[in-house]
């Protein structure tokens, strides 16, 4: 079911050069199981899983299906206990230590004696980006994410919305070719998300990154990929993998909010749900257990 | 000690002074500082009254006028002795703070540091530093300050190491993905995270610890050592029966504690004005 014929989407031909060829991320039977005091939990059981170049790809599932787990270890952040891991055809330390990626999580992450425009300064400066460079480049992405007004300020100062499109801008700072967010728009109210939402299609767009995200939102999903990855927890595994054909399918800048009220847009969303659930009968509510041990960040 | 007290009384009449029903707020901060000096005066009042009129001995309890006498009367020798030790306990409270983050920059990285530094803290922690003086004042010689420096530096480390061991495991978890997804080195993870994170346990400690600075600093005179300081000036005379001017002494004291605390006060209101500590999500 997770041997899955990697489909090339129209954003990923459009990448050229020399990186155009390679998977931005490249998963192989990747297992990861975490010690607990009550015994071994399975957090990821025989993963496997493609993401191409510029392509915008979503894992859903249930609390405790090991998306977010799955993302760390994209990231670096966690160890796998087994299986192949690779991005950009490097491990994933190699990875991280080249920083061929940018991430934001469920929380900004700000560090709240910096104002916005140092938060968003920070990866570029424990890099060595020279100052002059390093303000050009903050005052861009400050205005890519309408904050320019903003830049003084604490975050504090600032509602959710704000504070995370100021961690959606620092993940941008260094123009990764790849993309990891999880659960970014998780704490902000519907108005905001839907906002949030379709500027990161346009930003994903427009700097051709590929993108993992993680969420538990179904018409979040549709709307944001070219690919939904569905999974089901204990173990987490991968129990499908649906592209997604939607009427604005010749280019993903071309998702706006009338994709919202298109008929193609929910019958996608029906086909996940029924996925979901077909995946994990009890999705709709995970036994307390369910959540033991992963997905906790 | 004293200076704690004095300080305390000053913020708890302040308080008090809010509390009450009805006024604009330009009242109100004025009141805040009238209402503990008109205390203080009539303190001083009833206590003159006492010694002059009550007929309490001159012995017992000097006057406050007699003191303000001998304060004016003695006042370059006060002078001195105040910036003799008010010197030994900024030297202890710099050298105790310098110690005191580092050791628990040390202790806060490698586990087996901090297991190791844990048993010496708490023995520091709980021995009165003061204890310690005759023994210094014979190691380094009679004539030397260094002995008091070292009780103050001793004194102010402990609090400061045990704040700032605090702040510096106060790091939250989504900061230490940030900073690892970043590559941090380990120099650039204890600037740009660790430390300003700590920063407001730091002031704290600092905080803390002056006012302990100055009173083992002014304690560790009583124990010999060089004659000139707060401390040795008191004992002197006191047993010289010049009470009075033990007493001028003593106030003396209590200004250069109050000194101490004021000055780390602003230091930290100065420091964490701009700068939020939380809020962020």
């Amino acid at each position: 079911m997770s041997d899955q014929i990697p489909t090339t989407t129209p954003a990923a031909e459009t990448m050229t050069g020399a990186a155009g060829a390679e998977a931005a991320v490249e998963v192989r039977g990747l297992n990861k199981q975490f010690q607990t005091a009550s015994g071994v939990v399975h957090a990821l059981e025989g993963i496997d899983l493609t993401v191409e170049a510029g392509e915008f790809v979503s894992l859903i599932g249930p609390s405790g299906c090991g998306k977010s787990t799955l993302m760390r270890l994209i990231a670096d952040l966690d160890v796998p206990t087994s299986g192949e891991l690779t991005v950009f055809g490097k491990t994933a330390t190699q990875a991280r230590l080249d920083q061929d990626y940018g991430i934001a999580f469920q929380q900004a992450g700000l560090l709240p004696w910096r104002t916005v425009a140092a938060n968003v300064a920070l990866p570029l400066e424990l890099h060595g980006v020279a100052s002059a460079a390093r303000r050009t480049r903050v005052a861009d992405l400050l205005e890519m994410v309408g904050l320019t007004e903003f830049a003084d300020r604490f975050p504090d100062q600032l509602s959710g919305g704000m504070q995370q499109r100021v961690a959606i801008a620092r993940s941008l700072a260094e123009q990764p070719r790849l993309l990891l967010m999880d659960e970014p728009f998780g704490a902000l109210d519907e108005m905001t998300r839907e906002k949030m939402q379709t500027d990161l299609v346009r930003i994903a767009a427009d700097t051709g990154a590929a993108v993992v995200f993680v969420t538990h939102s179904i018409p979040e999903a549709v709307f944001l990929s070219d690919r939904v990855v569905v999974m089901s927890p204990r173990p987490g595994r991968i129990s499908d993998i649906i592209p997604m054909r939607l009427d604005a399918a010749d280019g993903r800048e071309e998702r706006d909010d009338d994709l919202r009220e298109a008929s193609s847009f929910f019958e996608m969303v029906t086909e996940v749900r029924e996925a979901l659930h077909g995946g994990a009968s009890d999705a709709e509510n995970p036994a307390p257990r369910a959540a033991r041990g992963v997905d906790t960040r | 000690m004293t200076t704690n007290t004095t300080a305390n009384a000053i913020i708890g009449a302040g308080t008090g002074a809010t509390r009450t029903k009805g006024w604009s707020p330009r009242t109100e901060s004025i009141l805040r500082v009238v209402a503990p000096v008109t205390l203080g005066i009539i303190v001083l009042a009833i206590w003159q009254f006492l010694v002059t009129v009550g007929g309490v001995s001159d012995y017992l309890l000097p006057s406050p006028t007699s003191i303000m006498a001998e304060l004016v009367a003695y006042w370059p020798a006060v002078v001195s002795a105040t910036v003799l030790t008010g010197t030994n306990s900024l030297l202890g409270l710099l050298v105790g703070s310098l110690l005191g983050i580092v050791l628990a920059a040390v202790a806060a990285r490698w586990r087996i540091a901090d297991q190791m530094s844990a048993p010496i803290i708490a023995a520091l922690a709980v021995v009165p530093i003061v204890a310690l003086a005759p023994v210094l004042n014979s190691m380094f010689g009679a004539d030397s300050q260094f002995g008091r420096q070292a009780i103050a530096a001793i004194a102010s480390f402990v609090p400061i190491f045990i704040n700032t061991l605090r702040g510096f495991r106060q790091t939250r978890p989504v900061h230490r993905d940030l900073m690892k997804a970043y590559a941090a080195s380990s120099g650039q993870m204890l600037r740009s995270l660790t430390l300003p994170t700590a920063r407001p346990f730091i002031l704290t400690g600092i905080r803390i610890a002056s006012s302990l600075a100055v009173i083992s600093a002014l304690v560790a005179e009583y124990f010999g050592g060089p004659r000139g300081g707060l401390g040795s000036l008191i004992a002197t005379s006191a047993a010289s029966s010049a009470y009075s001017r033990a007493w001028a002494y003593v106030g003396a004291s209590i200004a250069l504690g109050l000194l101490f605390y004021l000055a780390t006060l602003a230091l930290e209101r100065l420091v964490l004005r701009r700068v939020p500590t939380g809020g962020s999500r």
